[in-house]
């Protein structure tokens, strides 16, 4: 029973975090928001003492009308789309298959896991230098065995290969949470569905599929929101070259290399808005799960 | 009941799942066992995998060239100390949503998720002014306050979980045996609620030990961490592969074995307790 005293206690206990969070939270937002409307470009001269001018809506008409937007944006939807498709139906298979008995399950999982934990940008420098490198990388060596020229991937197939780098990293994260829900489904009920002579491929249909739909649906949220702010693979790879500049690396360039504060903070308004669409249904889902 | 499995079978998924896991393995296998090769047999064509002359020159040469020791501290007390500090503030925080919940805590809750979404590069800029003005650019402190509250939202949710599951009744009890606040805290609370602690500790001293945005646009050559010094080898000079798989196995050594430990926990951390 929560009395009088003890509510007034745990607001105390709740404020430093709250507090935190909302400053967090509160202040660069409306910093973002406030240059976003002004002309700042800090090596021209401008600063925040000699004011700024007010330009309206202009950084935001330019970002989206810069020649580098679009090709950003079809950058992000490939990367996030390719890495989703990819982690998602391989995270299926790979959870399937971990949940069949078989001997040295534990040293397996460890192995399939670990990629989750390399940093970024060691998984980054690691593939790049040591598997993609067009004349001492491993793949390189593989293709000469078998005849072929080796391929220039970071260059040639860029969006490839930051694709499969980036899904070697999340595949573990998709395969971990999938497991975990097949495991809490009822073998009975396949059990039954295979005595009645239902063939594999139906089983995995009607039962496994549905059953695993929320924890699916979870993987997609959590990395899309993840996936859309990668920078470290991109950022020591391509550094945004060959195609696979990103919105998050395109902003980062605006706001950092070219120093264009107002069309950078555009830029980081329109990328705000985008991963709250996103959020807004993760958030209903977890939301959801409060209640039970 | 469980099914009779026959050992075929059992043989064939063994088979198959080895294989893929060795697959997926073996980027990080093959830095390891890099980092023990010269630097002309790193590079040898057929490549070398176990029939090499093993060395330990790279480790020692990584540590020479750029004082590998300062980065790894700097990577030991960023992860630590935005941790830690997290933990300190998120405890009461999530204690008071679990024990003493109001009308309002699930909106604090998913309003705290909310602030996790924030792209990072969306306030890139305040914060490195607010940092260019508090004098913070690259120093640690500045780094543990930015990993602390990018991960606060992510303690505050865990130990919620955790802290939910342990009865009420017990704390009504202690209550009733005339308990204070602090001491239901202290000695009813605290011992029931170490494992999920320790769980958040872990789970969230790796992602802030991996964090590569903030660590790469916020520090130079004082407060660095390990993700910023590996990214200097993203142009380097002459055969270096030797020497990258050293100071990568060095990095994420420490943090493989860390993350072996949490595998259950993930789950649970990272998906905000939508999937156990």
């Amino acid at each position: 029973m929560a009395t009088q005293h003890s509510r007034s206690a745990a607001r105390f206990m709740m404020a430093p975090a709250v507090i935190l969070l909302l400053g967090w939270m509160l202040v660069p937002l409306t910093m973002t928001l406030f240059f976003s409307f002004k002309k700042y470009l800090p090596l021209r001269g401008d600063s925040l003492a000699n004011g700024l001018d007010w330009v309206g809506f202009d950084n935001y008409v330019r970002f989206v009308t810069s020649s580098s937007f679009w090709p950003s944006i079809y950058a992000t939807l490939i990367i996030v789309g390719g890495v989703l498709i990819i982690t998602v139906i391989l995270g299926i298979l790979l959870a399937i298959l971990l949940d069949q008995p078989m001997w040295g399950q534990g040293v397996v999982r460890i192995f399939v896991i670990a990629p989750f934990f390399v940093m970024p940008t060691v998984s980054g420098l690691v593939w790049k230098n040591m598997f993609m490198d067009p004349v001492n990388g491993i793949l390189a060596h593989l293709w000469r065995f078998f005849g072929a020229a080796p391929v220039e991937w970071l260059s040639q197939a860029s969006m490839q290969s930051i694709i499969l780098i980036v899904s070697w990293q999340w595949l573990p994260f998709a395969t971990l949470i999938l497991l975990t829900a097949i495991q809490s489904l009822d073998s009975e009920q396949l059990e039954a569905a295979e005595m009645d002579g239902a063939p594999v491929l139906k089983r995995f249909w009607y039962i496994t599929l549905p059953h695993l739909s929320r924890a699916i649906t979870i993987v997609i949220l959590i990395q899309t929101i993840f996936l859309l702010s990668i920078f470290a693979e991109i950022f020591v790879t391509t550094a945004g070259a060959f195609g696979t500049k990103t919105l998050t690396y395109l902003i980062f360039q605006r706001v950092l290399e070219s120093q264009n504060v107002g069309l950078g903070s555009a830029g980081g308004v329109y990328a705000i808005i985008l991963a709250n669409i996103v959020a807004i249904f993760l958030m209903r889902i977890v939301g959801k799960n409060l209640d039970a | 009941m469980a099914r009779a499995v026959t050992t075929q079978r059992k043989s064939i998924n063994t088979l198959v799942a080895w294989v893929i896991a060795l697959l997926i393995f073996f980027p990080i296998l093959w830095t390891i066992l890099t980092s023990f090769k010269t630097e002309a047999q790193a590079i040898n064509d057929p490549p070398l995998f176990l029939f090499f002359d093993w060395t330990l020159e790279n480790y020692a040469v990584v540590q020479e060239r750029s004082d590998y020791m300062k980065f790894l501290w700097n990577s030991v007390i960023i992860a630590g100390g935005s941790t830690i500090l997290g933990t300190i503030i998120a405890i009461p925080a999530a204690w008071s949503m679990a024990f003493v919940p109001s009308k309002r805590t699930k909106d604090i809750l998913l309003w705290m998720l909310s602030t996790k979404m924030l792209p990072a590069v969306g306030v890139l800029y305040p914060i490195y002014l607010l940092f260019i003005q508090l004098g913070l650019l690259d120093t640690r402190v500045g780094l543990v306050i930015v990993l602390m509250l990018i991960n606060l939202p992510i303690i505050v949710w865990m130990l919620y979980t955790y802290f939910k599951e342990i009865p009420g009744e017990i704390l009504e009890a202690a209550r009733m045996d005339g308990a204070s606040l602090r001491d239901e805290i202290l000695y009813v609370l605290t011992p029931m609620a170490i494992p999920g602690i320790a769980s958040t500790i872990l789970l969230n001293l790796i992602l802030a030990w991996n964090e590569a945005f903030w660590t790469l646009n916020l520090t130079a050559a004082n407060a660095a961490p390990l993700t910023a010094f590996i990214a200097s080898y993203s142009s380097p000079e002459g055969l270096f592969f030797a020497k990258l798989s050293a100071a990568s196995t060095m990095a994420i050594a420490p943090i493989l074995i860390l993350g072996w430990f949490s595998q259950k926990q993930l789950v649970r951390g990272l998906t905000f307790g939508a999937v156990k």
